[in-house]
């Protein structure tokens, strides 16, 4: 389980400081999938960077904190007086919490095998042959001949190179994996065998992945649980299931909409208009300038995320109504 | 345009040399190459503010006289490396095919080869017949290379491009694209090319007359040293002679190479990389 | 590109390289005005007055042209040329120490040469390289600015001017090391490597501090950039220690351009070495050049300068087919 204590996350930039996420407040249930959705810029990565406590300048943790359990201990990354509390999770990096960052085919250091880069992480008593050998049998399990742990990483495709990269982030089975945007750049054949491995993996281990994309279509196969965020902010929350077939937020709506399946031909709508730029003073909804169902009320009073139905969280005042 | 600390610090001290060295022979009294003028080995004074040496020469004067023939014989010299390199870069980067095939072999051999061996070769060929324009000539012959190596590499990417694409459907000719869609990238590569070039020969041309291989009846300030040297400056106790046009040369040379690489840094920045 | 095509194409510029520079030192002397026959034969003549008969004149004329290999015609004299030095490395006799043949001066001062300049070359390289990969990793850190500072400071410093200045401090205003280099000839004793040693510390020191300034500048360029890189962001997330991110990440990946700009510059780098070893009249072939230079003896000339564009080129290809040993991008597909 993750809890996430009303998380604002700031950037420090030449032109000043800009809140990437903006009070976030849940808590996301152990051994699930979780997808995080929204257009980019929106926070999500940001968001991933915070749990994992990859809190290096210039992004720092104004205020909340993220506590969850790894190996029934509980940690916290927090801000105390200012300073950032997440040092001692660096020990667990990878062990017990694990991330898959985006660009897997740039993300590997092109002069040294692939054997020492899925060690080299821990102390040296711990780099043995047994631990070798245990990695190439594992390699075989994501559909990978054994002797890519021997080769560079330019001998490798990208297709390979990004199962390399779960197999890295999955190898000591932690309690947490976070993937960003795992399927982009790969074509659609090898997406879904890196997200069909990622559910075996989780179906196996029983433990938390939580996977961010922009693209809609990932989380509809895969995900569980999903977290819509706009605008730095988490406007909806809850089963895939009620999420895709009963979206309480519009924006959620009109995400699924821009969908397309088998059998409709409708015309597809996109969503007109751009996310708001977080230099400014921002009041009220942040979705109200493109929502349909926009009223003063929603410009003047920005909408808690409360939980509209048992298990589904939504941050709208006119939640679930289709329109005015 | 915002300049970085050290642009400014090698524009000024290039300031103060260029204007130093331009500006101040006007209040000239004398030759300061004309052997005799003053007593010999006095030691600095207000009316010789670097003392005199061996030779009965100002040594302040002669060294402002051989700060001004460096700079000149350094940027004539660098104008024609630059602009060869400019072209022959241009041409071989984007025109590619044979034409690139055979001036990347070019600048590949000159660059491979010594230059300053060659030169003391070439100088002792030409000596009798020398004038200072031979030596800028044999200059240019080795110092093109680098900067068209550089110059082609741009180019090549530049060539990729969208907007050359564009220009290439357009109808326009290979000349036209060359030198209005492709220099503006290059420019500042060329600018800081020819500082670097200026750098470069200077330099070489000093080396060559310090071990006496250039015209050395000119005041440069290599020929200064030579002549400090030949007159045993530092045996008989005569440091000024040589202390002088060291110190001067490093100066002026770190002035360039600030110069150079400010320009280089702010230009990169702009472009929006962190060098 | 593969290993095979990478092998090929550097030896490939290895040869022509060779072929281009024996060409223009061919070429050199007889594009020029002047005749050195001809004016060493008027000199001659100055000095018998006028007692030289036409048939002496004709045969002196002969045996200048044999021994300047400048009998024939222009495509005659140039195989020849080639027979000689690439088959034979003969370059004819020395005519300032006539008849010792050039070579036999070729062979004693290039071990000097190779000495000063290899022994530079690793220091300067090596320590170069160490300081600008912290000035690069560090870079925020006031010592890393620091040392970047000393490497904007030494690199636009030419040779002469730091041997100068190494001259002036400690052979001068402290004379600890002697003025100019006097090897008496002898066995090797260790007496002798000592004074060898004691000899070829100034001129190391400057040859080192020249090309020192390169070294940290572009080290730190291209570690500041790859410090960047997503593989090095990676190696964080995953924990790794910040000195095995800065080893095994940043200097592993940063020592492959050094390696591919110090063959470049290898020409520089002589360049260099030859003018200290002029400013230090050290026994290496700089000075065996200058000294043809000032006597006009044209054998030695061509011959120093022949052998230097060779080994240059040989090192610079030495180094090249060593580079597929450590990137292998190029090593392995």
């Amino acid at each position: 389980m993750i809890r996430l204590n009303n998380i604002v996350a700031t950037y420090t930039t030449v032109r000043g400081q800009v809140d990437a996420v903006d009070g976030v407040d849940l808590t996301i249930p152990g051994g699930k999938i979780v997808g995080v959705a929204g257009e980019s810029g929106c926070g999500k990565t940001t968001l991933l960077k915070v749990i994992y406590g990859d809190l290096i300048y210039p992004l720092a943790l104004r205020q909340g904190s993220v506590e969850y359990e790894l190996e029934g201990v509980v940690h916290t990354v927090d801000t105390r007086n200012g300073r950032q509390v997440a040092t001692s999770i660096k020990d667990y990096w990878f062990k017990y919490i694990s991330y898959i960052p985006q660009g897997s085919m740039s993300s590997l250091n092109p002069v040294v095998r692939i054997r020492h880069q899925f060690v080299d992480f821990l102390d040296p008593e711990h780099r043995t042959d047994d631990v070798i050998d245990g990695i190439r049998e594992y390699v075989k399990s994501l559909d990978l001949p054994p002797e890519v742990v021997d080769a560079y990483p330019h001998q490798l495709s990208g297709g390979m190179r990004q199962r390399i990269m779960v197999a890295m982030a999955t190898f000591f089975k932690p309690d947490i994996i976070l993937a960003d945007e795992p399927t982009t750049a790969l074509d659609v054949v090898v997406q879904k065998g890196i997200l069909q491995l990622l559910m075996e993996i989780q179906a196996q281990m029983k433990n938390t992945i939580i996977i961010v994309s922009h693209d809609m279509g990932v989380h509809y196969q895969i995900a569980d649980k999903m977290l819509i965020m706009y605008a730095a902010k988490a406007v909806e929350f809850g089963d895939s299931e009620d999420v895709f077939k009963a979206a309480l937020h519009p924006y959620t709506k009109m995400l699924i909409e821009s969908l397309p399946t088998i059998g409709d031909d409708r015309m597809r709508r996109g969503i007109a208009g751009r996310p708001p730029s977080l230099w400014e003073d921002l009041r009220g909804c942040r979705f109200a300038p493109r929502c349909p169902l926009a009223t003063e009320l929603c410009l003047a009073q920005e909408p808690e995320l409360i939980e509209h139905k048992p298990g589904h969280w939504v941050a709208c005042h006119y939640a679930g109504k289709t329109h005015q | 345009m915002k300049m970085n600390l050290r642009l400014k610090i090698g524009l000024v001290i290039l300031a103060i040399f260029v204007l130093g060295s331009f500006i101040l022979p006007f209040f000239m009294e004398v030759d300061p190459s004309r052997q005799g003028s003053y007593p010999k080995n006095l030691p600095p004074s207000l009316e010789h503010p670097l003392g005199t040496n061996s030779l009965g020469q100002s040594i302040f004067w002669f060294l402002v006289i051989a700060v001004r023939n460096s700079l000149l014989l350094g940027v004539s010299v660098s104008c024609v490396t630059t602009l060869t390199a400019g072209i022959t870069g241009l041409l071989a980067g984007y025109v590619g095919g044979w034409l690139d095939r055979v001036l990347t072999a070019l600048m590949d051999t000159f660059i491979a080869m010594p230059a300053f061996p060659i030169l003391i070769v070439l100088s002792v060929l030409v000596r009798g017949n020398t004038s200072f324009l031979m030596v800028g000539v044999i200059l240019v012959f080795f110092g093109w290379p680098w900067s068209a190596r550089t110059v082609r590499s741009m180019a090549l990417s530049i060539r990729e491009r969208e907007f050359i694409s564009m220009a290439r459907f357009s109808g326009a000719s290979t000349l036209q694209i060359v030198f209005q869609e492709v220099f503006p990238y290059v420019y500042a590569l060329l600018v800081v090319a020819f500082i670097d070039a200026v750098l470069w020969v200077t330099t070489t041309e000093a080396a060559l007359a310090v071990i006496g291989l250039s015209k050395v009846e000119i005041p440069t300030l290599g020929s200064i040293i030579f002549w400090a040297l030949s007159y045993n400056a530092l045996f008989i106790g005569q440091y000024m002679w040589v202390v002088a046009p060291v110190v001067a040369t490093a100066i002026l040379f770190l002035g360039i190479f600030l110069t150079s690489t400010g320009y280089n840094q702010m230009y990169a920045t702009r472009r929006g990389h962190d060098v | 590109m593969g290993l095979l095509q990478y092998l090929t194409s550097r030896i490939g510029s290895y040869l022509v390289v060779l072929f281009i520079g024996l060409t223009l030192t061919f070429f050199l002397p007889r594009l020029l005005p002047s005749d050195p026959i001809e004016n060493y034969i008027v000199q001659l003549e100055a000095q018998a007055g006028q007692s030289m008969s036409p048939e002496e004149v004709e045969a002196i004329r002969k045996t200048l042209q044999q021994i300047y290999g400048l009998e024939g015609n222009l495509s005659s004299q140039y195989v020849g040329y080639l027979e000689d030095v690439v088959l034979h490395l003969d370059f004819g006799p020395s005519l300032a120490n006539f008849p010792t043949p050039v070579n036999e001066l070729i062979l004693k001062a290039l071990p000097w040469t190779v000495g000063l300049m290899g022994m530079s070359i690793v220091i300067s390289w090596a320590l170069g390289n160490v300081v600008g990969l912290l000035a690069g990793f560090f870079h925020d850190h006031p010592v890393a600015t620091a040392l970047e500072v000393l490497g904007v400071i030494l690199y636009p410093i030419p040779a002469y001017i730091v041997a100068l200045v190494l001259i002036m401090l400690f052979a001068y205003v402290w004379p600890i090391f002697p003025l100019s280099t006097t090897i008496r000839p002898g066995p090797l004793t260790f007496k002798k490597i000592r004074v060898i040693l004691y000899m070829s510390f100034l001129p190391a020191l400057a040859n080192t501090l020249t090309r020192l300034g390169w070294n940290i500048l572009s080290m730190k360029a291209v570690s500041f950039s790859n410090k960047e890189e997503a593989y090095v962001t990676y190696a964080r997330l995953k924990g790794t220690r910040p000195l095995k991110i800065m080893t095994g990440y940043v200097a592993r990946n940063s020592i492959l351009p050094q390696i591919t700009r110090l063959s470049l510059s290898l020409g520089a780098i002589f360049s260099g070495t030859v003018l200290i070893e002029i400013l230090f009249s050290y026994p290496g072939l700089g000075l065996l050049m200058r000294t043809a230079a000032g006597t006009c003896d044209y054998n030695l000339l061509y011959g120093t300068i022949t052998i230097t564009i060779v080994a240059v080129a040989t090192a610079a290809l030495a180094i090249d087919l060593l580079y597929p040993l450590f990137d292998p991008r190029i090593r392995l597909r």
